[in-house]
């Protein structure tokens, strides 16, 4: 052993390893002398900068979605409601495998391919920690069968949510429109206003009022602070402060009266506009076919889009709004008016009608529709009554297109008509000017016996027409059509955008002419009046849907059934006060007394049936409404 | 003390004199150290409740590691000490071996061999060896002169070499470097000369560029980075270290209030009842709290320096001053890395964090140190 060789100094080990650990005594109290002064730091030092990162941790602002504003009928009617909707939302930060999680939601409850590829579109622009809906509308069982399963379903929920919900279905599809989900357009679109006031919205409106007054409908939206874990689950809300719901919108447009308007319509494809002729308030807005709005909320299906999109009726596309179609024959009351204060004609000039009138220096036939004319001495209150083509002919021929075009544009054909909806068309009344720019074309003087008639280059929509029909109603009166009535309980006032300058006795005399064409025995609108116990003033118009050729007859039978004329009527009553101007379009209809003048008859009965208040503006509600119409 | 041991001696195995001795000679129990370490595991178990959110889970579990590693203390400390040192050899290279095993058998996460398995029951062998280091060098240098000569220095640090860089090949860097601490910080209380220690310590940082350059896997060096700036990535690697950070700042003096932490009840502080919960406690009790358990740390490490001081053989005295010294390095490397000071590696707080197999490997330590501090006297001469 090494202890027998060699003795241990054993005192001066035990000095040797007393001295060393008294040195490293030394190191433990400076390092201990670190770990306090490390803590004093953080806990005393900088103890504000760390409680802000820990309660920044923890608090988060949540954004409140404001709920949106409803829209009312006239009458109150609800047109747009929200009604609470549950949905299914994905955190994908908080899903291990996405594909494993679908496809066992997908036995669960009902999943489509089209689902899942929204819901794959929405997650590319998704904020972190967000919720991705990926079903909408869940039903009590699915819930259930969701709930059952949750511990299987990390970071999928059900969420309630309020959505866009139209009660009436397909019958304001077409001017109280639709909301959808934000899309990526829309959100590139935005300016960072728009991001703050949407935070916590997935709907905008795409369509319609729902478009139009999109930032009355909205509200503000409000937030709270809430606390949360580190995965983000809600503890409790440390502070709230209320969205301010969006405004309600009031409509001139009545329930009852789109719905007659509708029915009557039946199953033909048109137009339906009848415009309040004292406020030029909307009261009915029809465009057939329609389609139900509430499958555009949460997203339209693929099928159901295409089934919309790739149908011959194009049930999307809004007639009375952007069909712009050749006025026809509608047009002459306007024109009798402006030639008589034009002084192109006047109450006792005359025309003889062969059944085609002929320019000087040509020998191109402009045909009557009435193939053996309307005889000798044909006066204005004749031509408008029978509507008699040749009567205009001569009329335009001796008039000037850019007069002409002044007319029609003091009774709003030409331009937009201003309605408060949006991607209004324009239609088009030419002029020498028009023509040359858009044509390339001098003026000749056949086209203005076109324009006069409403065909050639004319078109206009069936909202410019009833327009058109209230300002004649209004001897000159041109309201801007308004189809909200009061917004946020603030009635919007009536807007006059021009005055039509005539003497009374010219506006009697075309009043006269429309009043014969329903009452007199060779009047071509008499079916319009039939069992009204007021009296109706209108006019017929024929729309052509295809060139018919020099000399060639027209034969209703050998074309089909598409390419027939579309019927056209305008009308407005009670003839001696007028309330309410109507424009009917029905395409292919050809015969406007079968198919268009009994949609204006019941348009006015309804109507003029109303006890007063119902009639009358929104802000006499406190009126008791006694009495009915005479 | 010592006076009255010469004059009274047991009759034991070592045959000569005894005295009667007190209750903490016959049963090898150190008193104040006993109390101290269950203030201190009564104090972890207090703050693992509110760390485990409320949950009664992990307190039982570590009730139950507690109550078994005060079991293995006691056996522990009633082994004669001579028993440690002859043995020593054979623990050493029997740990050794597992190491070995490990590389070929072992199972473990996240890309490291940690674990051996036999018969359902899992276990770190690099454990044993925080204790057979230190306890196979001071062994070896018992028998040698002290100061170490040269050759003696070299030997020694072969002890500690073959098992560190078996453990560094798991890879474990953390546990490596723990444990040839244990076994350098027995040569360096033996007397290691300072030419050496310097010598080492520059050969060390000229070795630095070349570690981080070729010797350090991704996640190591991103731990160090994530040290140095902690803010470049909060939600990944700097996430443990801002939120520890944050939790600890915002305790403030006077803390949160018992189980109102935020950053810990709400989750936001990972880990927090095993290596963090250090965080926990500085949060909720402030730094009035983190200091009081300083304090006991600091009452630990006497004592164990004391039973150092007073044992009577070089075996003892090093593997005391061993032990009581790597303890320190645990509760330093662990505060350390909560509170930012240095990189996140996986070291528990002594006593306090959840988990079994440190508080048994630290307790059976101490069994040692009561073994040592109540060593029956005897004439070497």
């Amino acid at each position: 052993m090494p202890q027998d060789l060699h003795l241990k100094d054993h005192h001066s080990e035990l000095r040797l390893f007393r001295n060393r650990m008294l040195v490293a005594l030394v190191g433990v109290a400076v390092l201990l002398g670190v770990l306090v002064a490390r803590f004093y730091n953080l806990q005393v030092v900088n103890y504000d900068d760390y409680r802000t990162q820990s309660d920044e941790n923890r608090i988060q602002v949540r954004p409140v979605p404001p709920t949106r504003g409803l829209i009312y009928d006239r009458n109150g009617t609800l047109l747009a409601d929200n009604r609470p909707s549950y949905n299914l939302s994905i955190v994908h930060e908080r899903v291990q495998d996405m594909d494993a999680t679908l496809e066992l939601i997908g036995r669960l409850i009902q999943l489509d391919d089209a689902d899942v590829q929204k819901f794959r579109q929405r997650m590319q622009r998704r904020r972190p920690f967000e919720p991705i809906p990926l079903r909408f509308r869940l039903s009590e069982e699915e819930i259930a069968r969701i709930s059952v399963n949750e511990f299987r379903l990390p970071g999928v929920s059900v969420e309630a949510e309020l959505v866009r919900y139209y009660p009436l279905e397909k019958l304001f599809a077409h001017s109280v429109g639709y909301v959808g989900r934000i899309n990526e357009r829309e959100l590139g679109r935005f300016t960072e206003e728009d991001v703050r006031r949407y935070r916590g919205t997935q709907s905008i409106g795409k369509v319609g009022l729902e478009r139009s007054y999109e930032d009355r409908l909205l509200g503000e939206v409000g937030y709270e602070n809430v606390e949360t874990n580190a995965r983000g689950r809600v503890l409790r809300v440390l502070e709230r402060h209320d969205p301010k719901p969006g405004q309600s919108l009031t409509l001139n447009l009545d329930a009852r009266l789109q719905k007659v308007a509708t029915e009557t319509l039946g199953d033909n494809r048109g137009s339906v506009v009848a415009i309040d002729v004292k406020t030029g308030g909307v009261l009915a807005f029809v465009s057939k076919p329609s389609f139900d709005p509430n499958l555009f909320v949460t997203g339209i299906s693929f099928q159901d889009y295409r089934a919309l999109s790739d149908s011959l009726d194009v049930p999307l596309f809004n007639r009375a709004l952007q069909g712009q179609y050749p006025a026809g024959s509608t047009l002459k009351p306007m024109m009798a008016l402006g030639g008589l204060a034009d002084g192109v004609v006047d109450a006792e000039y005359t025309v003889n009608d062969p059944g085609y009138y002929v320019l000087p220096n040509d020998d191109r036939r402009y045909r009557d529709w009435k193939r053996w004319g309307h005889g000798k001495n044909v006066d204005l209150i004749q031509a408008i009554t029978e509507s008699c083509d040749v009567y205009f002919y001569d009329m335009a021929a001796r008039w000037n297109i850019d007069q002409m075009h002044d007319v029609a544009t003091r009774f709003g054909l030409g331009a937009k008509t201003g309605i408060d909806l949006p991607v209004e068309r324009p239609g088009l009344f030419p002029s020498r000017e028009w023509k040359r720019g858009a044509r390339g074309l001098p003026w000749f003087p056949g086209d203005s016996l076109n324009a006069v008639l409403g065909q050639g280059f004319v078109l206009a929509t069936p909202l410019q027409l009833a327009v058109m029909t209230a300002t004649i109603a209004n001897r000159g009166t041109h309201y801007r059509p308004q189809v909200v009535k009061a917004v946020g309980g603030r009635e919007q006032p009536p807007e006059i955008l021009h005055h039509v300058e005539a003497r009374p006795e010219h506006w009697d005399l075309v009043f006269k002419g429309m009043e014969q064409v329903v009452y007199n025995i060779r009047g071509t609108g008499k079916a319009v009046g039939k069992g009204l116990d007021f009296k109706v003033a209108g006019k017929t118009g024929t729309a052509q849907v295809v060139g018919i050729a020099q000399g060639e007859r027209y034969d209703s039978e050998a074309l089909k059934e598409r390419h027939r004329d579309h019927a056209l009527f305008v009308a407005f009553a009670p003839l001696d006060d007028p309330q309410i101007a109507v424009s009917v379009l029905v395409e292919n209809g050809e015969h406007s007394s079968e198919v268009a003048q009994p949609v204006a008859r019941e348009v006015f009965r309804d109507w003029m049936s109303r006890p007063l208040e119902e009639t009358a503006d929104a802000g006499n509600t406190d009126s008791n409404g006694e009495g009915t119409r005479g | 003390m010592a006076s009255r041991d010469y004059m009274h001696r047991l009759p034991d195995s070592h045959g000569g004199l005894s005295r009667p001795v007190s209750f903490s000679r016959r049963w090898h129990i150190d008193v104040p150290l006993l109390v101290l370490l269950l203030v201190l595991a009564g104090v972890g178990l207090v703050v693992l409740y509110s760390a485990s959110g409320g949950e009664v889970h992990y307190v039982r579990r570590q009730s139950v590691f507690l109550g078994l590693a005060l079991v293995v203390m006691l056996v522990a400390a009633q082994i004669p000490l001579d028993m440690y040192r002859r043995w020593s050899p054979w623990l050493y290279v029997g740990g050794c071996g597992l190491l070995v095993a490990v590389l070929f058998f072992g199972v473990g996460a996240k890309g490291a061999q940690r674990w051996l398995e036999i018969g359902g029951f899992r276990f770190q062998p690099s454990e044993a060896l925080k204790l057979a280091v230190p306890m196979s060098v001071a062994a070896f240098l018992h028998k040698r002169n002290l100061p170490p000569s040269f050759f003696t220095v070299l030997g020694a640090l072969a002890i500690v070499g073959v098992p560190a860089a078996l453990i560094v090949r798991q890879p474990d860097l953390g546990t490596a470097i723990l444990i040839a601490a244990s076994g350098i910080f027995a040569l360096y209380l033996a007397g290691l000369s300072w030419k050496l220690i310097g010598g080492a310590l520059l050969a060390l940082a000229a070795a630095a560029y070349p570690m981080w350059e070729w010797g350090m896997r991704d996640y190591q060096r991103q731990r160090v980075l994530t040290l140095f700036d902690p803010e470049a990535d909060r939600l990944g690697a700097g996430w443990n270290i801002f939120q520890s950070k944050a939790a600890i700042g915002s305790g403030g003096l006077y803390g949160k209030g018992y189980m109102q932490g935020t950053q810990s009840q709400l989750d936001f502080l990972p880990e927090s009842h095993t290596d963090f919960i250090i965080a926990v406690l500085s949060e909720e009790w402030g730094l009035r709290g983190a200091l009081l358990l300083l304090l006991l740390y600091v009452l630990i490490i006497a004592r164990g320096i004391y039973i150092s001081f007073m044992a009577q053989h070089v075996f003892g005295r090093l593997l005391a001053g061993s032990i009581t010294l790597t303890f320190f390095v645990y509760v330093f490397v662990n505060i350390g890395m909560v509170s930012g000071l240095l990189p996140v590696v996986g070291v528990p707080l002594p006593l306090v964090s959840h988990g079994g197999t440190s508080v048994v490997t630290l307790m059976a330590g101490f069994g040692i140190l009561m073994a040592i501090g109540t060593e029956r006297r005897r004439v070497s001469f």
